[in-house]
């Protein structure tokens, strides 16, 4: 044991000197580390939310509604077809992954036929249908295909929370697709995510349809509202206004190409512009309706219906609601970034603020700094000069773990800096266990050589395998935990491993340089 | 120069011997643990039950009454009110609303508005039921599976009887550890669960040190008697023991006094579970290996050295 290769003193010595190199960016302010060229070190610690201070925000993406929708939209499908082609029907209806109706010349075989056709023709690739002799036709859509929609409507929605928050200017956010229907959001530095909340508590789907002037609003409101309109509110200060609209959509907001706050004779408007289909869409809509209303829709309701006076031809147009300065703006944003395939649901929300955010690390580094100190005294104090080499390596501990952290990019939290703790009481049981067994040999009365030499064969058994039950315990952590239990053993599992390195060939490489140079009769220990 | 020798290498305490007192405060402990668990309930903090916890400052001395009147008006049920640290600093908690998810945030939004300008909201959370639900679920999840790995590895480095004496230390401190929360209403949220692993994966560390000695005592004195084969092993590695722990809770010592309010509420936890830890390793994992026919593990361990 005490003879240690030449290559493993350069790789020892090389390993303290690259964690020097990789933790020293950590003392410099994030901007000088920016600036710093890419060749040398400039990674620092990822400071968690709880120390950096910002909010996380966790949604939930209503897929139910994904598919509820891809379900009407074949069942619409279906019905158009069936029109199309005069078959007459009943009880057309979704039922979970079926459109389902039933045929009134079901006795006829060929209809049935063709029928099946129509229905093959539709989904051809997804889709799976049937016409049974008694003329029940059913289109079942494959779990594959509707697996696929959520997946879409999955990287859809993370696409356009992204573009909306990046629209806001806030910084470095962060975005992932959490299991299968979620959204993590983190704003380092956000300390009120009010804007950001509203913004996405709307899917923004826009749409322009016609006001149905072939009913008014009171005989539509006693029942007799025509087939295909619908009525819906526009929301005006405390009052709404009842509206008679067309179901079908003239243009959609899929067919914007931007739009963008205004003002109109001092009132705040929100202009936008189609991309060319939606203006051909749009200019003969408005060409055939001269005189009629037309009513612009955000998520079912009306922002506002005007007159049409003219055909609109240049394809840009603008909205006037009652907005706010704030609202139109903030309207512009949605129309620009895009409508949510589905509506989200806040799960869970966490706002730290700035402040205390640094003063929890203020304390945390105080604490740690102070700790270390304790440590390293009371060490001295039972050790001496070994507890010396013990401190020693107790330093280059921390600077490499702070070094792993940075170089890994880990996420230091809360109980990040417990596990820190903790990281600093292992990092001295292995000396603890290497010189209590150095001792016993010494009372057992071998010479200084061979009491070094077997305490630290001896303890080596012990410290691995009680490091490494520790190590398998936070790996399975890391594993199956969430959020503070991962930081928790990221932190525990970096410091179990970098105080193995340290106690075992750190402080034997001092130890043992000590020994051959000074050949000492007694050890002070 | 020497060292002070904290604990004397002739130290030869019979921790065997008074191994029915150890059982019985263990017991005692775990009874306990679990009584205050049972009748005095866990302060489940917003992590587990869903709710709103809002830490706010305030320019002057916070006017908790006044605080108080005000948030009443809203009808949000269970609100509390606590001073957190400094006159200035309050802790809001809100009980969970009744209703869905996005009621929770609507009600963060209501509470800012009603307390107004003025205050500093330093910490907003809020948490909907079935996040609370998962968060519960995944943490006693993870706890446990780190604890059977733990046991399949002691299994595989050691024998059966040790893994099982082991893990039965180990559940002793968790049950400890929740039973101190239970005790003392502290807050019990995600950082509780973190709590409880550093316990466990601190004690599991110091059981292994011990059953390492015993390991290697009953491969080096063939005919000793086991009992006092357990007590020289537990002896022979007090020293150790009382020297780690001692420096983990100086370094724990340090984050409870100077880390803060939020760093210090949850050292407190660590450092009894620290020194549960300590304990159970010296005066239960060890002892109760004598609950088995130790026998057999120095039979094998005897093949054991005969076939290497």
């Amino acid at each position: 044991m005490l003879h240690i290769p030449k290559w493993k003193i350069v790789l020892i010595i090389a390993t303290c000197v690259l964690g020097i190199l990789y933790a020293l960016p950590n003392l410099l302010s994030s901007e000088t580390a920016d600036e710093l060229p890419s060749w040398i070190p400039h990674e620092q610690v990822n400071l968690g939310l709880d120390l950096q201070g910002g909010s996380y925000l966790l949604l939930e993406v209503d897929l139910q509604a994904v598919l509820k929708e891809r379900m009407i939209s074949l069942s619409d499908a279906v019905r158009t077809t069936l029109r199309k082609e005069r078959i007459k029907y009943t009880g057309l209806h979704v039922e979970k992954d079926a459109v389902i109706f039933k045929l009134m010349n079901g006795q006829d075989e060929a209809l049935r036929d063709k029928v099946y056709k129509l229905l093959f023709k539709l989904e051809p690739n997804d889709g799976e249908a049937s016409v049974t002799s008694d003329g029940n036709g059913r289109l079942v859509l494959s779990a594959q295909a509707l697996a696929l929609r959520e997946k879409a409507a999955m990287e859809q929605t993370r696409e356009i929370v992204q573009r909306r928050i990046d629209e806001t200017g806030t910084r470095e956010p962060l975005i992932q697709q959490q299991g299968t229907d979620r959204i993590l959001i983190q704003l380092p530095g956000l300390g009120d995510p009010s804007r950001i909340k509203k913004l996405l508590g709307q899917t923004a789907k826009l749409a322009f349809r016609m006001v149905d002037h072939g009913a008014s609003v009171e005989e539509a409101q006693e029942g007799r509202l025509p087939p295909g309109s619908e009525i819906l509110m526009e929301h005006a200060g405390d009052s709404t206004i009842p509206y008679v609209i067309r179901k079908t959509v003239v243009v959609s907001g899929e067919m914007l190409v931007d739009s963008q706050p205004g003002f109109n004779e001092g009132f705040p408007v929100v202009t936008f512009r189609f991309d060319s289909v939606g203006a051909r869409k749009f200019g003969e809509a408005t060409r055939q309706n001269v005189g009629r209303q037309f009513a612009i829709i955000l998520d079912n309701k009306v922002i506002s219906a005007p007159v049409i006076n003219e055909p609109i031809m240049g394809g840009s147009g603008q909205i006037s609601g009652r907005f706010t300065v704030q609202q139109a703006s903030d309207l512009a944003l949605l129309l620009r970034a895009g409508a949510l395939p589905a509506p989200l649901t806040i799960l869970e929300e966490r706002t730290i603020g700035p402040g205390l955010g640094a003063d929890s690390i203020e304390a945390g580094e105080r604490a740690t700094v102070l700790a270390i100190i304790l440590v390293a005294i009371f060490m001295f104090i039972a050790y001496a000069s070994f507890g010396g080499v013990a401190n020693t390596a107790l330093v280059f501990n921390m600077i490499i773990l702070i070094a792993a952290l940075s170089v890994l990019q880990a996420t230091l939290t809360l109980p990040g800096i417990a596990g820190i703790a903790l990281t600093l009481g292992m990092a001295v049981d292995a000396n603890v266990l290497i010189y209590e067994r150095i001792k016993e040999e010494l009372r057992l009365g071998k010479k200084v050589f061979s009491a070094v030499d077997a305490g630290y064969s001896r303890a080596m058994a012990t410290i691995i395998d009680s490091n490494i039950t520790t190590l398998i315990g936070a790996m399975f952590l890391y594993q199956f935990g969430t959020g503070p239990i991962r930081g928790f053993a990221v932190t525990l599992a970096l410091g179990i491993i970098i105080s193995m390195f340290t106690s075992i060939s750190l402080t034997r490489l001092i130890v043992v340089t000590y020994i051959k140079w000074k050949r000492p009769q007694t050890l002070s220990i | 120069m020497h060292g002070i020798q904290f604990v004397s290498p002739n130290t030869s305490i019979d921790f065997i011997g008074k191994r029915f007192i150890t059982f019985v405060v263990s017991l005692v402990i775990i009874l306990g643990s679990l009584g205050a668990v049972l009748f005095n309930g866990l302060n489940y903090g917003i992590d587990f039950r869903g709710g709103i916890l809002m830490e706010v400052q305030t320019e002057g001395p916070a006017d908790i009454a006044s605080l108080r009147s005000k948030l009443g008006d809203l009808g949000l049920g269970d609100v509390s009110l606590q001073e957190f640290g400094t006159p200035r600093d309050v802790l809001i908690r809100v009980e969970r609303q009744p209703g869905g998810e996005e009621v929770q945030a609507e009600t963060v939004v209501k509470v800012k508005q009603k307390l107004g300008s003025g205050i500093d909201f330093r910490r907003v959370e809020s948490v909907g039921p079935t996040v609370g639900a998962e968060l519960i679920q995944n943490g006693i999840q993870a706890v446990l599976w780190a604890m059977v790995a733990m046991l399949i590895y002691v299994w595989f480095r050691f024998e059966w009887q040790f893994a099982v004496c082991g893990i039965l230390a180990l559940l002793h401190d968790a049950i400890s550890i929740i039973g101190l929360y239970g005790l003392t209403r502290i807050e019990f949220n995600t950082t509780a669960i973190v709590a409880v692993l550093i316990t466990v994966g601190y004690s599991i560390n110091d059981t292994v040190v011990v059953y390492d000695r015993i390991r290697e005592n009953l491969r080096k004195y063939k005919a000793m008697d086991i009992k006092e084969l357990i007590n020289k092993s537990i002896n022979e590695t007090l020293s150790r023991s009382v020297l780690t722990s001692f420096t983990t809770l100086l370094a724990l010592g340090a984050l409870y006094f100077f880390g803060g309010e939020v760093i210090s509420t949850y050292s407190l936890p660590i450092i009894v579970g620290i020194s549960v830890g300590t304990y159970s390793s010296i005066c239960l994992a060890a002892p109760l290996l004598l609950v088995f026919n130790i026998k057999t593990i120095r039979d094998q361990a005897k093949n054991k050295a005969a076939t290497a």
